[in-house]
């Protein structure tokens, strides 16, 4: 029953991103001003809220593996599992959007990068996150949990402040498309097309969470099955 | 009876008064970074007001590494951290004796640089230089509390010389960021410096507090 279910998730899940990709590329109509080169956010936007989802789930497990390390160690695995878990899907969603983004730029500002706040704080969050990696390689069993749990929990910390510096600094982001000011919000006829990709690379980014888990909950049991047989012998 | 917190400071200025190593090699590193950046850049003029902010920030940032790495390795040798992690006092307290010595030392190492700086580059300043008193503090604070815990966190590791700049800098950029621009602001005189003093200050008892808090974790993490 299980399997049947994983299964047809994952069936689900490709055939929304085939339709997403349908919907992008030939439903959706051309931006008035942009042409062609809009539909990018197609696949801008859904990787950063894939990328959030992902962070969001690391800080969350940081924060379970602290509060559980020392009454329920089980639970305490995984949401030390959670937290790596959402760490690496958070990194490569986030280079996703960090590759996206100046594609889009070269075209539209005429420059790849510029140092605005939200790509800034975007960049920090990335550097954040790959040095929790670096951090999670260089130190070995429970204690690099914990240390990679503050590690997490002062990098979430960091995002706000890295993004509110920016923004008294300078900003080029084009301003929020929607919930923002009047005259913001898109055609209706471009909205299906960006909620179809939103919900596949959503769907997606649930699905490889959840693999990575699994197999870090994997690694995990063969660690300790290793640590039990040495002290056995 | 000393406070815990008393203890831990005397030992450490007594030892950093015998030896002298973290203020010497920190001094010498940071006029190193102050030599390189004018080869490298011939500052001048106007320019040289614009960039003398951010240098001496980054040449800060730099010399602390090899002070900050060194605090706690020293406490290994001899298992010293050991007993400190059974002694039945706060964590907090060592954590913070180790910050206001760092402090110290690396605010020494500020104001003795600061005159051949204004040497090398030729500046002067244009806007308010007293508040040049509370910018470096409050920047040399974030350094230290956030370097101070991360020594700290990496000792644990394997590589921890290396692992520590790799983990502190992304963390340390909103800090260096308000810190260049509020120094380079007094130092042209062009704007007001007191929304980054503002930041400045924010970022420092965020960070400062979160460290205390989780002192403890990362003291008894095993």
């Amino acid at each position: 029953m299980k399997k049947i279910a994983i299964s047809l998730y994952v069936v689900i899940t490709v055939a929304l991103m085939i339709w997403g990709y349908y919907q992008a590329i030939y439903v959706a109509p051309n931006d008035a001003m942009q042409g062609e080169i809009f539909r990018i956010i197609y696949y801008h936007v859904p990787s950063w809220a894939a990328a959030f989802l992902g962070l969001s789930v690391s800080v969350a497990g940081s924060i379970g593996y602290l509060a559980y390390r020392r009454s329920f160690p089980n639970r305490a695995q995984m949401a030390d599992a959670w937290a790596v878990a959402g760490a690496e899907v958070g990194v490569v969603f986030l280079t996703v959007g960090l590759t996206t983004g100046p594609l889009w730029g070269r075209r539209a500002w005429g420059i790849w990068w510029t140092w605005d706040a939200r790509l800034t704080t975007s960049l920090v969050l990335w550097l954040i996150y790959v040095s929790y990696l670096l951090l999670r390689r260089f130190a070995a069993g429970p204690q690099m949990q914990t240390l990679a749990a503050v590690l997490g929990i002062f990098g979430a910390l960091d995002v706000p402040i890295v993004y509110m510096s920016n923004r008294w600094w300078r900003t080029q982001h084009p301003a929020p498309v929607f919930g923002g000011a009047q005259g913001s919000g898109m055609d209706p006829s471009m909205v299906g097309a960006l909620m179809w990709n939103m919900l596949a690379w959503f769907a997606w980014g649930v699905l490889i969470l959840a693999i990575r888990y699994t197999v870090e909950r994997q690694q995990q049991k063969i660690a300790a099955a290793e640590a039990q047989a040495a002290l056995e012998v | 009876m000393k406070s815990p917190l008393l203890t831990h400071l005397v030992k450490d200025l007594r030892i950093e008064w015998r030896s002298r190593e973290a203020v010497n090699s920190m001094l010498f590193f940071a006029l190193l970074v102050v030599v390189l950046f004018s080869l490298a850049f011939s500052p001048q003029g106007a320019f040289s007001q614009e960039i003398s902010g951010g240098v001496i920030c980054v040449a800060t940032l730099f010399a602390s590494m090899s002070a900050l790495n060194q605090a706690w390795a020293r406490e290994i040798r001899h298992q010293v951290l050991d007993a400190q992690r059974m002694a039945p006092t706060p964590g907090a307290e060592l954590f913070l004796a180790k910050v206001l010595a760092n402090f110290l030392f690396v605010s020494i190492v500020q104001l003795v640089l600061a005159p051949v700086f204004l040497v090398f580059y030729n500046l002067h300043v244009a806007g308010q230089a007293w508040l040049l008193a509370l910018v470096l503090p409050l920047g040399t604070w974030a350094l230290v509390a956030n370097g101070t815990f991360f020594a700290a966190l990496s000792i644990r590791s394997r590589n921890r010389e290396l692992l520590l700049p790799l983990i502190l800098f992304p963390i340390f950029m909103p800090a260096l960021l308000g810190m260049v621009l509020a120094t380079g602001s007094i130092l042209t005189g062009d704007s007001d410096p007191m929304l980054w003093i503002k930041m400045l200050l924010g970022y420092d008892i965020i960070f400062t507090t979160v460290s205390l808090l989780l002192f403890d974790v990362v003291l008894h993490a095993e």
